[in-house]
């Protein structure tokens, strides 16, 4: 009986393990012979990118590589950089690192980028850190404010994008205090990195007791109502909001119906006004006038970038709704044109983490990109932006943050040449 | 003291939402012998549906009725078309298909309106009301009280007060002599399928206001929520479900409001262990150790 | 005896097909071997003494957590010391993560267990579930471990003497599959011995095995500990491939996912479970394949979702008319006759 009972289980097993080769083995290719440089030949340059298009993270950000894929078209279009079209592919993560994980690896050795550009969030790209490094993938401009990316000596070929969360909330506080010297300012944020970045800012600003409340909130739990409650009953004035776009729509709903106006001062990963219109309803939207933000690239109707931007929005992006996602996503394309075109007519891996250190990019911002070998993330000004009368623009006010706090700083807007294509040498 | 009030009586009411779903979970359970592990992905179709509605007509209410016959109908359909074919040998078949309906329910759900959370408005203001300048719950938070209320009376009339209340009751503690006395057993399962998801459909719908919007997990955290509600209560209990909804509401307020909201679940989860350790039978069912 | 000549043989099988791979596809097999051994031990728990665990997914964060903070900490510990150039500073920190991920998931599968020996069906499927939902905040509460950046483990790279030979990702593959044939023969070993007979005998009647001598809670938690511990195993083998351990690899859907490898495999049979793993590892690979064709709207309605659409009707399929799932294709395996089985408890 017992014989019995065991033979059949190996069979199933050694089926299985069959089965198991077979199913892997029967779509696997030989690895094609490596290219001098991976993702470049004489005309396409090949980059990869991950994104949450599916799940709960995409209504926020599933927007961005469209538009950085259709600034990408505009440079094909007008002859590519150094005579190369740049392919760009997007794999969806849904914002899940374990997805992460396995598209990353999959851009890497299937489809053999140049560099991971823009890989978006903190926890999903921090899980595919170390193997970028440890293949030596160019990890350029990661979508984040974490100060994760900033670790040169650690991943000499990692590059953030964001001004990182400590700048922004630092200048929002600074804000809220050069406004109103008797501000009683308040926190909310995400329960990770990004909420505690904009505390650390905040308290960078007005000192580590100058924090009226702070509360957090969890992405799984959607009701704040008890945060704004106790942050309501702390007397609070300003509210610093360390929030994505759906929670920040949540935070100023919430407050509106307790009959509370405070000011809202909040990251520029949740305060882009045409997202947070279509979360509150257009009947709800004013309760956004006022709304305090900063940013660090052209998100303005006045500037020519903004002008481009749509012109390439409508040409190549099918006209999408135009947003801060899409001047981000195509800024965040000009930022590694840039890069490419810096990086030779040659381009290796190499010479662009070379190009990109030897703080020669300017950028698209309101200042030009401070990256060099010592620092890896480029914005360290952030420019006030203010809801009025249902538009959001820059004021003229600026901060620079260091170690020492937030200082006002003046506006200085990298100027549009060329059509917005990386001029090469 | 202030602050307590306001979390009180916001607890009270997101508890109202938790007792009625845990009452919906108490009500299949009474009538089936089964936790039915679907039952938020079921309770979040019928909103689809009265938003679609809602948005069609402007009407609140109409979406509301919308939801109500959605939910009575899909439960009805569920039980008469899937759960009648799940074989009854094994009481774990039962959950495994639950689970199945809820992948195709939810990855249906976003193939066919998107993941976006869509903003659904209360009809009521949700300004809290002030008595003597301490804010206490809104006129929305009022609302859910009242229809809590009301649907839970309703549901007590029809269970002790009616003959098709007796034959429910009778069908779900004692099938087999029910059968011999003449009540339909299978039609009293399905009936209690109906009930069940139209009220979980209810209590989903008068969630999503207080949320982010609507989305094809809007009510998953409810749902494991209320089933540590009807835990505690005790499965079998419907006045058990209304007790302890009302408390884990106010248990996740407080936590939230002193603690963080990070807390909030794994508080659940504690008191949800504690109770399966210390009373799994629920602090309110009369009847000793369960097994199914 | 024979089990160990068999456990080698299909391991060697195993190792041996990582050299028909490319890197990519070792990489899958590495990811699918980890999902295996938490399969495994999730289809014995099932199929064997009836107890459904939700949350086979955080047993697996678990084993992740104590691998990647115990071989991060010898790792540092040994560092500049002679040990470190050797093998051994390859060995040490390997065998210490693993030792740390049956340490942490046993000690949660042991509280989880005495809470399943007490429970039955719905209501440990409802706490494992809880545990599921409270998994991020639990992270983010408990120092150490990092929020939902998640901790990183140490990268385990392939030994000189085989760096000529093969790739990082085909060397992660090795290790995966031994992890797992460690997690995965004791299970075999169990299932066929007493330990396998008492839990049949709880799960098929526990008043009778009580009358046999079979205390049915011990039965039950010790299950739900072997168990845990494979899993635990199977979340080392996934800290081992990515280097990394985040709440928001191990959400609700993941562990469903669980669930739905062990169903479609055949609930109890370790063969099935390797199907199931496979299945549910390549499955969203290949529809994100085939939606990449598709317009780009419909193609990002299908990704993520179609498969899970998918996985639920084949689950309901087969619960309603195939409850021995795929693993049935293969000859059946007669059922234990009554005689035998209150023969060996006694």
């Amino acid at each position: 009986m017992r014989t019995a009972s065991l033979s059949s289980p190996r069979s199933v097993g050694t089926a299985a393990v069959l089965g198991l080769t077979a199913a892997t083995a029967l779509s696997a290719c030989s690895t094609p012979a490596a290219a001098e440089v991976p993702g470049v030949t004489d005309d396409t340059v090949v980059i990869g990118t991950h994104q949450p298009l599916t799940g709960p993270a995409a209504a926020g950000f599933a927007s961005i590589s469209a538009a950085t894929a259709a600034y990408f078209d505009h440079v094909n279009a007008n002859g590519g950089i150094h005579g190369r079209e740049i392919e760009y592919v997007v794999k969806d993560d849904g914002y899940n690192p374990a997805n992460t994980q396995t598209v990353v690896r999959e851009l890497v050795q299937e489809d053999e980028v140049f560099a991971v550009v823009n890989g978006l969030g903190t926890p999903t790209h921090s899980s595919v850190l170390d193997y970028l490094a440890q293949n030596d993938v160019p990890d350029l401009f990661v979508a984040s404010g974490s100060l994760t990316w900033d670790q040169p000596e650690e991943y000499p070929n990692t590059f953030g994008f964001n001004a990182d969360y400590v700048t922004e909330g630092a200048a929002l506080a600074q804000y809220a205090l050069d406004t109103e010297p008797d501000a009683v300012v308040c926190v909310l944020g995400q329960d990770d990195d990004f909420g505690e970045g904009i505390l650390a800012g905040v308290e960078l600003a007005v000192g580590a007791d100058g924090v009226a409340s702070s509360q957090t909130y969890s992405t799984a739990d959607q009701d704040v109502t008890a945060q704004i409650g106790a942050m309501k009953e702390a007397g609070c004035t300003h509210n610093v909001l360390g929030t994505i776009n759906g929670f920040t729509a949540l935070a100023v709903g919430t407050a509106a119906q307790m009959d509370w106006f405070p000011r809202w001062h909040v990251s520029s990963s949740g305060a882009d006004h045409p997202t947070l219109v279509e979360y509150l309803g257009a009947d709800v939207a004013p309760v956004l006038e006022g709304l305090v933000s900063v940013n660090y690239l052209p998100n303005s109707p006045s500037s020519e970038w903004y002008e481009l931007f749509s012109r390439i929005n409508d040409e190549y992006n099918d006209g999408a709704p135009y947003t801060g996602n899409t001047t981000y996503g195509m800024s965040v394309g000009y930022q590694f044109a840039e890069a490419l075109a810096a990086a030779g007519t040659d381009p290796t891996r190499e010479s662009i983490v070379a190009a990109i250190e030897s703080g020669e990019l300017q950028g698209n911002g309101i200042a030009p990109l401070t990256y060099s070998a010592e620092d890896h993330l480029a914005h360290r000004t952030v420019r006030i932006a203010v809801v009025t009368d249902g538009v959001q623009d820059f004021t003229d006010e600026a901060y620079t943050v260091s170690e020492a706090g937030a200082t006002p700083a003046e506006p200085a807007q990298v100027p549009l040449e060329n059509e917005g294509i990386p001029v090469t040498e | 003291m202030e602050r307590l009030v306001f979390l009180l009586s916001t607890g009270l009411a997101r508890g109202a939402v938790l007792a009625l779903f845990a009452l919906s979970l108490v009500i299949v359970y009474r009538a089936a012998r089964v936790v039915n592990f679907a039952q938020a992905a079921l309770a979040v179709v019928p909103v689809y549906v009265a938003f679609a509605i809602t948005s069609a007509t402007g009407s609140y209410w109409l979406g509301l009725a919308a939801a109500l016959a959605t939910g009575a109908l899909l439960g009805t359909v569920v039980e008469r078309r899937l759960m009648r074919l799940v074989p009854q040998d094994n009481p774990l078949a039962g959950i495994i298909v639950a689970i199945g309906l809820v992948m195709v329910l939810q990855a249906g759900l976003a193939i066919a309106f998107g993941p976006d959370h869509r903003p659904v408005h209360a009809p009521f203001p949700q300004r809290p009301l002030e008595v003597g300048g301490v804010g206490l719950m809104s006129p929305y938070d009022l609302f859910v009280l009242v229809v809590a209320a009301v649907v839970m009376g309703g549901l007590a009339l029809l269970f002790n007060r009616t003959s098709l209340g007796l034959q429910l009751r009778a069908a779900a503690f004692a099938p087999e002599t029910s059968r011999l006395l003449g009540v339909r057993v299978p039609r009293m399962v399905t009936l209690g399928w109906t009930l069940s998801i139209a009220t979980a459909a209810l209590a989903a719908l008068l969630l999503v206001p207080t949320g982010l919007g609507l989305d094809p997990h809007a009510a998953d955290v409810l749902f494991v929520n209320a089933f540590a509600a009807a835990v505690v209560g005790g499965l079998d209990s419907p006045a058990g479900a209304l007790v302890a909804g009302l408390s884990v509401g106010v248990l996740v307020a407080l936590v939230t409001g002193y603690a963080s909201a990070a807390a909030a679940p794994p508080a659940v989860l504690a008191l949800l262990t504690v109770v399966l350790l210390v009373r799994p039978q629920g602090l309110f069912a009369a009847r000793e150790a369960r097994t199914a | 005896m024979r089990l160990l000549l068999r456990a080698g043989l299909l391991t060697l099988l195993a190792l041996g097909a990582t050299f028909l791979l490319d890197p990519y596809r070792n990489y899958q097999l590495a990811t699918a071997t980890g999902v295996f051994a938490a399969v495994a031990g999730l289809t014995l728990l099932v199929g064997l003494t009836g107890q459904l665990s939700l949350g086979h997914g955080v047993l697996m964060a678990a084993g992740g957590y104590g691998y990647a903070l115990t071989a991060t900490r010898v790792e540092s510990a040994i560092e500049g010391t002679p040990v470190a150039d050797g093998v051994g500073g390859r060995l040490l920190p390997l065998l210490a993560g693993v030792a740390g991920a049956l340490v942490t998931s046993g000690l949660l599968g042991l509280l989880l267990g005495l809470a399943a020996a007490r429970l039955r069906g719905p209501y440990l499927a409802g706490l494992t579930l809880a545990l599921v939902i409270a998994l991020p905040s639990a992270a983010s509460t408990i120092p150490g471990l990092a929020g939902e950046q998640g901790v990183r483990a140490p990268f385990v790279p392939v030994p000189d003497t085989l760096a000529l030979l093969i790739a990082t990702e085909q060397w992660h593959a090795w290790l995966a599959i031994l992890v797992a044939a460690c997690a995965v023969t004791p299970l075999v070993a169990l299932r066929a011995g007493r330990a396998g007979l008492r839990m049949r005998a709880v799960h098929d009647d526990e008043t009778a095995a009580r009358l046999a001598g079979v205390d049915p809670g011990r039965v039950k938690a010790g299950a739900f500990v072997l168990s845990s511990l494979a899993a635990g195993l199977g979340g080392a083998v996934l800290a081992i491939v990515t280097q990394q351990v985040s709440p928001g690899a191990y959400g609700l859907g993941f562990s469903l996912l669980l669930v739905v490898a062990a169903v479609i495999g055949g609930l109890g049979s370790l063969g099935g479970a390797a199907i199931g793993a496979v299945l549910v590892t390549l499955l969203p690979w290949v529809v994100d394949q085939a939606t990449a064709a598709l317009p780009a709207d419909l193609g990002h309605r299908l990704q993520g979702n179609l498969e899970i659409a998918l996985f639920g009707v084949v689950v309901i399929v087969v619960t309603v008319l195939r409850p021995g799932g795929l693993a049935r294709l293969f000859p059946d395996r007669k059922p234990f006759p009554s005689h035998v089985l209150s023969n060996t408890v006694r």
